[in-house]
């Protein structure tokens, strides 16, 4: 595990570098087509030398670098609390959710976290998750109101799983400060292109460059642009190779801290058949979240995704045959897919995969893959654990899918959790409705809008009857 | 005068060496203690709990007094087990008797429908799973620790410092290992 973690900070090394001579290269050239070099005759013992300086090339780089400095410095410091903003999450207390924050404790013991991260709920009935935070002391948590509300215990835990896993491999810091020097980038190339396209710079400095004149300042004028306008998709193709990378490893992470694939598995099959948008999502916070939350039900393997194919990892976890360890995940991940399998599109996935421990089309019936999924599972564990008393399952016996009226209930029931957080208040009236009066409401009577009962406002309370959120 | 900054360099070197692998070994010996701990922080938050769920439950299963009792029993027994493997044993004593506790409540639907046992059910279930965790997190700390002290060259630095490997701590006893019997007479 610490073997898994200290290669791909390696890599990260690497690709970070990769990201900041990318982006030093851009500053150079543009500062150089935008301020050339001059020569000066410079006069000395009777000679007379050429000195050339290219003051352009370096201011360019200094820009770049401070530009990046300070949105480094911003995001490090402030990163968690505007990636919460940004996405509009409250942060709950004990007494508001305690299951989730149980799960999420016992994950962080399992995950060996010195304290569990704050936690965050999303008013959004899309199906999503995501975690913050430089390091596991500053770590923060979000989940949506929907997550909450379609998801049993074990799927939650298995959910939470993969967050926490995130934090343990420093997937925040790392991916908010590729995704800060991709932004950059892109910051900078947009500036350029559009101040060329406006008539700016270029041909004011053209004009009066040095004697070399013209024809290499044009040429360097034409590279700047070229590299302005390539430097940004490299950027992100290389921010979204990481981004899918990791979110394998925390896969694996999830199904070795609560020891049963199946919970992460059965919770991105309801995320994938579950087509609600989160609302919240932008562009910058999507590689955080558990699955892409811009891509609809199904999401291709593309270069241009943040998240592998909710698909395949299903198949993978599923396909981590008799035991809960980095290495079942990554046996699985090799026979499913393959390392070149990134590039590939789905398709050729689909047929290479299919007839392989579970059908192609598991997502399309989630109900009954799921319950024979489990009870295959449970019995490969229990021969794997009794020989090996170190890699016990922990969990109880999955409670499979729940009907529908039940999962109706349950959003109901996590809709008026969430109203209850905003300060609503409830009246049960006697013909069985529930009056959801909101903290602005300031009349003394209401009418129930189904039996036409009028009720003073007074009768109303904070608690929720019969609420388990 | 080159052998002896030669020898000298390797005696500095085996030093080095001793005493990385001895911070080492106290690292891992100090992950054992800390993941010790937090099995029993969690121990101690189950013997809270239980008896304000015997409290809660006392009202609603009036014929089960053996079944409150034995839940009670085990629980004072396994509070005051001392030592690794004596708390195993009582731990799983418990566990035991909570499953019939729970067996037991299915039957009574005014028990299952309490807003204060649904609460300490989960909890309970909670404090359950966090035991597992915190028994994987000390035993793969356990392990790791054990491993160093045993194999060779740290065996050497681990004998000199006279290390004691740490003990794994199993919550189930003999007789749940053993298959059941089944009888059909």
């Amino acid at each position: 595990m610490f073997e898994l973690i200290r290669a791909n900070k390696r890599r990260s090394m690497l690709l970070v570098f990769v990201m900041l001579a990318l982006l030093l290269a851009l500053g150079f050239t543009i500062g150089f087509a935008v301020f050339p070099p001059r020569g000066f005759w410079a006069y000395a013992n009777g000679q007379r030398y050429e000195v050339m300086i290219p003051p352009g090339g370096l201011i360019g780089m200094g820009i770049a670098f401070l530009l990046w400095t300070i949105q480094a410095f911003a995001a490090y410091f402030q990163g968690d609390r505007i990636l919460m903003a940004a996405s509009g999450a409250r942060e709950l207390e004990r007494q508001d959710a305690p299951q989730l924050f149980n799960v999420v404790e016992e994950m962080t013991i399992a995950a060996g976290l010195p304290k569990p991260p704050a936690i965050y709920l999303i008013e959004d009935m899309g199906l999503n998750a995501f975690a913050a935070g430089r390091d596991p002391q500053n770590a923060c948590l979000a989940v949506t109101a929907g997550l909450m509300g379609k998801l049993n215990r074990d799927q939650l835990q298995g959910v939470v799983g993969h967050e926490i896993s995130h934090i343990v491999n420093r997937d925040v810091l790392f991916m908010t400060m590729m995704g800060i020097m991709a932004g950059t980038i892109v910051l900078i190339s947009e500036g350029f292109v559009r101040a060329t396209y406006y008539g700016g710079s270029g041909t004011r400095y053209r004009s009066s460059s040095s004697r070399e004149g013209g024809g290499a300042q044009a040429l360097l004028m034409v590279l700047a642009i070229v590299l302005a306008i390539v430097a940004p998709l490299i950027a992100q193709l290389i921010y979204y190779a990481c981004s899918r990378r990791r979110e394998y490893l925390a896969d694996a992470g999830s199904a070795v801290y609560t020891r049963y694939p199946e919970g992460l598995a059965s919770a991105l099959e309801v995320i994938a058949g579950d087509a609600q948008l989160t609302a919240s999502a932008n562009k910058v916070i999507a590689p955080m979240y558990i699955v892409n939350p811009l891509a609809g039900a199904q999401s291709l393997t593309s270069w241009s995704s943040t998240h592998p194919p909710t698909e395949e990892r299903i198949r993978i976890l599923r396909g981590m045959a008799g035991g809960a360890s980095y290495a079942n995940y990554a046996q699985s991940w090799e026979r499913i897919g393959g390392a070149g399998r990134a590039a590939m599109p789905a398709s050729a996935l689909a047929q290479t995969a299919a007839g392989e421990i579970i059908a192609p089309h598991a997502a399309a019936q989630p109900p009954l893959m799921a319950a024979a999924g489990t009870a295959d599972f449970k019995s490969q564990i229990s021969d794997i654990n009794s020989q090996a008393p170190t890699v016990p399952v922990q969990m109880a016996v999955p409670r499979g899918a729940q009907p529908a009226a039940a999962q109706a209930a349950r959003m109901r029931q996590t809709g008026d959790w969430v109203r209850q957080l905003n300060g609503f208040r409830f009246i049960t009236c006697g013909c069985g409705a529930r009056l959801k009066l909101p903290p602005e409401y300031k009349n003394d009577k209401i009418m129930c809008p189904r039996c036409r009962a009028i009720h003073a406002t007074s009768e109303a309370t904070t608690d929720l009857p019969g609420a388990s959120a | 005068m080159l052998p002896l900054i030669i020898a000298g360099a390797l005696g500095l070197l085996v030093v080095l060496w001793v005493v990385g692998v001895y911070n080492g070994l106290v690292r891992l010996r100090n992950a054992v203690k800390n993941a010790w701990s937090q099995i029993d922080v969690q121990l101690k938050r189950r013997h809270d709990l239980i008896p304000n769920l015997v409290e809660t439950a006392k009202g609603y299963m009036v014929h089960e007094r053996e079944t409150l009792e034995n839940v009670t029993k085990a629980r004072n027994l396994a509070q005051s087990a001392t030592g690794v493997a004596n708390q195993g044993q009582a731990e799983a004593g418990l566990s035991r008797a909570m499953m019939s506790f729970f067996a037991t409540a299915e039957q009574y639907p005014d028990l299952k429908a309490n807003q204060n046992f649904l609460a300490l059910q989960e909890e309970l279930a909670s404090t359950e799973n966090r035991i597992g965790f915190a028994r994987q997190a000390y035993n793969d700390a356990a392990m790791q620790f054990n491993n160093k002290v045993e194999m060779f060259p740290g065996n050497i630095v681990a004998g000199m410092f006279s290390f004691a490997k740490a003990e794994f701590f199993e919550i189930e006893d003999a007789a749940q290992r053993e298959v059941p019997k089944v009888s059909f007479s």
